[in-house]
């Protein structure tokens, strides 16, 4: 299964700001529930999120477990050189996930 | 095919997909297929589409090339009659006998992420297209069956699928709105589920909620009221991956 859908435009033009859209796959349990023996499945939501657009951080983030599952992200990023957007995340458990999307700047 | 002599209950100028039921937020998440949450399973889908497998070592693009050109139309004429295995499969059944006897590999489990995926990219080529099953013939069993059940009253509730469906949809139960209980939209990511399941899934869930005892996934009964439905619900387009609440 792919770790997360990242959505660019497929081409930027220099200086203007541009939506980039992430969703995310995890489970984001929130260790309110319960199992059918009643026993509590533990908490594991991922806890932060970062993007950085040619090793520039554009956006930081922390999740706790009010997101759903599958977290979806939508923001914006002023268009400077092409280049990567790299995502990296780590969840409750300690498991890092990754992502990166090119972008093409006009 | 003309399914002679069988009335609708709901005529098929009156059909609509559970999508007009559902709220604003559902419908905007389902229209727009970057942030539709099935759309994970369609890319998995895709690639497990294109990897050898099993021992016969081959991928489903090994015979059946580009997805996007040999699976159009087909989702849409699920469930159907096989020959080879000599009843009404799903889409999902389908999947796992071509695994069993051409890739040779083992067959995957119901509602696995895996399974899920190859009949979301499966069901996804069919998007828009028109659902249309053939239910003469060797399949006619099969419908009789499935169209009896629904008809039946299930469980501690004693309710028939079609006192909701057929006579009460659009009403309101327990602040829920009642659809008119099409499987257009399956597999589907449901929001309550937080990830996409089938439509086997969905049916064994209502059976849960009237309190009846749920047939195990795979079951010939589910597949029976799943060939019903997709009668039922004739011309409705496919909007696999939908998203419902």
């Amino acid at each position: 299964m792919p770790d997360a859908r990242i959505t660019v435009p497929p081409s930027v033009p220099r200086g203007k700001p541009f939506e980039v859209r992430i969703i995310v796959r995890h489970p984001m349990e929130t260790g309110y529930r319960t199992d059918e023996s009643g026993k509590s499945i533990p908490r594991n939501v991922i806890r932060s999120l970062s993007c950085r657009y040619n090793g520039e951080v554009v956006i930081s983030a922390k999740l706790s477990s009010g997101i759903a599952a599958n977290p979806y992200l939508r923001f914006f990023v002023t268009a400077k050189e092409s280049g990567p957007l790299a995502f990296e995340w780590v969840d409750d458990s300690g498991l890092r996930g990754s992502d990166t999307a090119s972008v093409t700047v006009a | 095919m003309l399914a002679v002599g069988l009335e609708r209950s709901l005529p098929l100028g009156a059909l609509k997909s559970g999508v007009t039921f559902a709220g604003a937020d559902v419908r905007e998440m389902q229209a727009d297929d970057l942030s539709n949450p099935g759309f994970l399973w369609v890319e998995s889908g895709e690639k497990l589409w294109n990897t050898p497998t099993g021992a016969a070592n081959k991928s489903c693009a090994s015979c059946h090339g580009d997805a996007r050109a040999s699976m159009r139309g087909v989702a849409a004429q699920y469930p159907k009659h096989d020959a080879t295995a000599n009843a009404v499969q799903d889409l999902d059944a389908r999947i796992n006998a071509c695994r069993v006897r051409k890739q040779e590999a083992t067959p995957l489990a119901r509602e696995s992420d895996d399974l899920l995926s190859l009949a979301a990219w499966v069901a996804f080529q069919s998007r828009g297209l028109p659902l249309r099953v053939a239910i003469e013939g060797p399949a006619r069993a099969a419908f009789d069956r499935g169209e009896a059940f629904y008809k039946a009253r299930h469980g501690q509730m004693n309710l028939a699928c079609a006192q909701c469906h057929d006579q009460n949809w659009g009403k309101r139960l327990l602040s829920e709105g009642l659809s008119q209980g099409h499987g257009n939209a399956f597999p589907a990511y449901r929001l309550e589920w937080q990830k996409l399941g089938s439509l086997q899934r969905r049916i064994r869930a209502c059976l849960f909620g009237i309190r009846a005892e749920m047939p195990p996934p795979g079951a010939p009964e589910l597949t029976d009221v799943e060939l019903y439905l997709a009668w039922r619900a004739q011309g409705l387009p496919l909007e696999a991956p939908g998203v419902r609440r």
